[in-house]
């Protein structure tokens, strides 16, 4: 084995190389573009009927080809959108003066190819200027996936309930047992309204389940419907357009907001690809999912999304593929929930492209729990990464969908949740919940720190629940009878919001104060700069306002030690001294008075008590001046060097940065400078005293060592900026330095 | 009916009036106080028939006249219970009935429901179903 390079064995170990990467192949479908076996638009229509379809006659039809022929292609605007370039079509995309409306109708007539023709002239930031323009909401908002390995009620609840505080429109939980469905959904119901009013929540489980748990009240939309791209892999998945069409009606006919899901990748990996590539099968996946009537899709690969992460153009790909739904006037829920990356950059750069235009719900599912709780093997931006996503939210002034809260805030929620969902489970006669669960609920992070359940009971009582005669209106009357009249009425207003139907409509969520925001009352008008959404206002404050983010006075605010009582008094001007056995110590304006410590926090007597004791164990004689005239570090040394006996002086800001200097170099010059105060310890101030002693005695000197930590200056320029403003306010331009009398109190 | 998705829309606001449950309730009978002395039960929070083509309507008129269309299908369904609606999805996936089961299902959705709109749409699968062999053989 030849010799390995360090550097690239290095590089091999990096998250990002445990991806996996492979060529295009394909007649294995795994290419993402443009794969030769792709057939090129056409569109012929006779009479009513459409005869031909991407290359293909009526006689050679497959089944989608069938479905989207009767039911996804407006013959009004066929004619006029087949017949104009493609080209055309893509810079009218990114053209702020041709409207989404007008874009989104023509393109209501367009095939599977010729989609997919359109969007290949784009490039990755026109991508991300057409989803801006063209997705179906005006305001952008998020899905948080809320289970738990235990599906512990109190715990569900708890994060539902912290989900819905931090601002999630929606919350999807499933199950590790199919039985438990019932209990999960209850618990995020109940747990969601605690948070705040109006956040829609489901379960994803099977079909007849699913549509019993909505018939109870338990649940208001779904999101389960699968959809592919080829009959084989349609089949495969035991569905046709036609079933899931039907199941589509079914669940609007209970009053259930759904939307499909599909993405690239599926029928690959399923290995019924055809040979086409991801991008044309997604194309028609999406026309089927608008001709089956419904408002709107999750895709962006989703469970797949490793496989276009291992292939060229694979993560443009995905963006395509959202784009490609907006165009077709579907709401999108824009992936990024499954795990993409080993690597947090590469996790990081692939999400901007739907953070950044901003999509319907940037995530069809942020882990609002740790991953390893995650149901759904998703987690891709888990509970551990909620603060990385408000900062880059107050970062680049983005609405993300999720809202900076306080410790305190959620602590109150998750509590009152984890109560609520213990109230439930006693007036309903379930498996009681006692207060320890209630409170490891409220402090816990995972299922770990929750107690262990009887699950056989838990399971039993949920059967019965689902088979019995109990729904929502018992929740609602033991919530009310139970001191949590609020959450009662948030749990009925949702169940109102089901009979008035509102958020059946494209892309609707719901407002705290159950106000249907969709594409009817606030679709997406942005037609370039000073349109559309902006993070302003209100919203704009409350994604500034981070928690972590302090008032600037409290950054500079003293510690304990550097208030402790200690002589430092101004004295009359400092004259010019004579005694060559003489080091100047000069000190900025601020220093022991405005202020007391350093940037690391090291208290200024104790700076002082370390300078005085180097020059003395050398045998010479400190003297401290203080310099009024400036608050640069040079300047201040320069003053005191003039004054200095020895013509040798220590140079000191309040900061703590410090230089040694002599009378006759130029202000900027000096003998040694140690400009990242925080490298310095109160060791490496006494050695700083020597030193300056020894250049006075003429002495050979070794400067003092500096550490190198390409970190500190990242650490400390806020609170640098902050000392350094407060040092230069004490600035006197006519005030001469003055003379100190120094001192230490005692230890 | 005609709508005004502008003025009409979200019904749960701008008309209440329009909205309500299938025992004839209106949208602001529903109260907590209702439900806790058990005149509101679980069959009065379901969505109608009318509600469900007030919505087509108003989708219609915004163009999504795709998404109208099976709100239109789902009004038709509001009243088919739970284990017939899943009696007629099974049926339509691969290989579960017959040609002549699925056309069963239809007269009973057409006769019993006055689900037309649904029907016609089925029926549209047929001929597809009989070509790619989707239908079970006996």
């Amino acid at each position: 084995m030849p010799q390995r390079s360090k550097r690239f064995a290095i590089l091999s170990e990096r998250d990002v190389n445990r991806d996996s990467y492979i060529q295009e192949w394909p007649d294995a479908g795994l290419i993402m573009m443009h794969s030769p076996h792709d057939p090129t638009p056409s569109l012929r229509v006779e009479g009513d009927e459409i005869v031909e379809l991407d290359g293909r006659t009526k006689d050679e039809f497959d089944m989608i080809d069938r479905f989207i022929a009767a039911y996804s292609i407006d013959r009004r605007v066929a004619f006029r959108a087949m017949g104009m370039d493609s080209l055309d079509l893509a810079r009218m995309m990114v053209d702020i003066r041709v409207s989404r409306q007008d874009l989104v109708a023509l393109f209501c007539g367009v095939t599977p190819a010729k989609l997919v023709d359109i969007v290949s002239h784009l490039n990755v930031v026109e991508m991300m200027m057409a989803v801006q323009k063209l997705r179906v909401r005006k305001t952008t908002a998020n899905q948080a996936h809320v289970t738990n390995r235990k599906e512990h009620p109190a715990l569900l609840a708890a994060d539902a309930a912290e989900a819905a505080l931090r601002g999630f429109a929606e919350e999807e939980t499933t199950v590790a047992v199919a039985r438990s469905a019932p209990f999960n959904s209850l618990a995020i119901l109940v747990g969601s309204q605690t948070g705040r009013g109006g956040v829609l929540t489901q379960c994803s489980i099977e079909e007849a389940i699913n549509l019993q748990l909505a018939m109870k009240g338990l649940t208001s939309y779904a999101e389960t419907l699968s959809v592919y791209g080829t009959d084989s892999t349609f089949i495969d998945g035991d569905d046709t357009p036609w079933s899931k069409s039907l199941l589509a009606a079914a669940y609007a006919a209970r009053g259930v907001k759904t939307r499909f899901t599909s993405g690239t990748g599926s029928e690959a990996l399923m290995g019924h690809s055809e040979g086409k590539s991801m991008l044309y099968l997604e194309a028609r996946c999406l026309m089927l999912v608008r001709g089956a009537g419904s408002q709107g899709v999750q895709n962006g690969s989703i469970s797949c999304i490793a496989l276009p992460e291992s292939l060229p153009g694979g993560v443009k790909g995905v963006l395509a593929e959202n784009l490609m739904a907006t165009m077709l006037g579907l709401e999108v829920a824009s992936g990024n929930d499954a795990m993409a990356s080993h690597s947090d950059i590469r996790k990081t750069a692939k999400l901007m492209l739907q953070f950044l235009p901003g999509t319907d719900f940037i995530t069809s599912g942020y882990s609002s729990m740790p991953k390893e709780d995650n149901l759904f093997g998703g987690g891709d931006f888990d509970a551990e990464d909620l603060d990385d996503w408000n900062v880059v939210q107050r970062d680049m002034q983005v609405d993300g969908g999720i809202t900076p809260v306080t410790e305190a805030e959620v602590i109150r929620v998750r509590d009152r949740a984890a109560r609520a969902i213990q109230v439930v489970y006693a007036g309903l006669d379930f498996p009681p919940i006692t207060d320890a669960e209630v409170a490891a609920a409220t402090y816990g992070h995972a299922s770990e720190d929750m107690p262990d359940r009887d699950k056989v009971a838990d399971l039993a009582a949920a059967e019965a629940f689902l088979h019995g005669p109990e729904t929502v209106v018992n929740v609602i009357k033991v919530l009310a009878q139970s001191g949590f009249t609020d959450v009662a009425e948030r749990v009925l207003d949702m169940q109102k919001q089901r009979i008035a139907g509102d958020y059946l409509q494209p892309s609707a969520i719901l407002t705290d104060a159950f106000h249907a925001l969709s594409g009817i009352n606030d679709p997406n008008d942005y037609a370039g700069p000073g349109t559309g959404y902006r993070v302003v206002g209100a919203r704009w404050e409350q994604l500034k306002n981070i928690p972590q983010a302090k008032p600037p006075d409290e950054v500079v605010r003293p510690s304990a030690a550097a208030q402790r009582p200690w002589t430092f008094r101004a004295k009359g001007p400092a004259s010019v001294g004579t005694d060559p056995r003489e080091v100047v110590i000069a000190v900025g304006p601020a220093f022991g008075t405005t202020i007391t410590e350093t940037l690391s926090g090291i208290p200024h007597e104790t700076i002082l008590r370390e300078l005085m004791a180097g020059v003395e164990e050398e045998g010479l004689i400190p003297r401290v001046v203080k310099v009024f005239q400036t608050s640069d570090c040079g300047f201040i040394g320069h003053h005191g060097a003039q004054v200095s006996g020895s013509g040798i002086a220590v140079g000191m800001q309040s900061k703590g940065t410090i230089l040694i200097t002599r009378n006759d170099l130029a202000p900027l010059n000096n003998l040694e400078l140690f400009s990242m105060s925080p490298n310095l310890t109160a060791e490496s101030y006494r050695t700083i005293g020597r030193n300056a002693a020894r250049y006075a005695k003429h002495k050979p000197v070794v400067p003092v060592p500096s550490i190198i930590d390409n970190m500190a200056r990242l650490k400390y320029i806020v609170k640098t900026t902050l000392m350094h403003r407060k040092e230069t306010e004490c600035v006197r331009s006519d005030a001469p330095a003055r003379e100190m009398d120094v001192e230490f109190g005692g230890r | 009916m005609s709508v005004d998705p502008s003025r009409d829309y979200p019904l749960a606001e701008k008309h209440p009036d329009w909205v309500r449950a299938p025992s004839g309730l209106s949208f602001q009978e529903i109260t907590l106080e209702k439900v806790l002395a058990g005149e509101v039960g679980v069959d009065d929070l379901r969505i109608t028939a009318e509600t469900l083509r007030r919505q087509a309507d108003i989708a219609e008129a915004s163009g999504y006249a795709a998404l109208a269309a099976n709100l239109r299908r789902a009004a038709e369904l509001t009243t088919v219970p739970n284990e017939r609606l899943l009696a007629v999805y099974n049926a339509l996936r691969p290989h579960r009935a017959t040609r002549q089961e699925v056309d069963t299902l239809c007269d009973e959705l057409e006769t019993l429901y006055g689900a037309c709109e649904t029907v016609a749409f089925i029926r549209t699968a047929i001929p597809v179903y009989e070509a790619k062999g989707l239908f079970r053989r006996k």
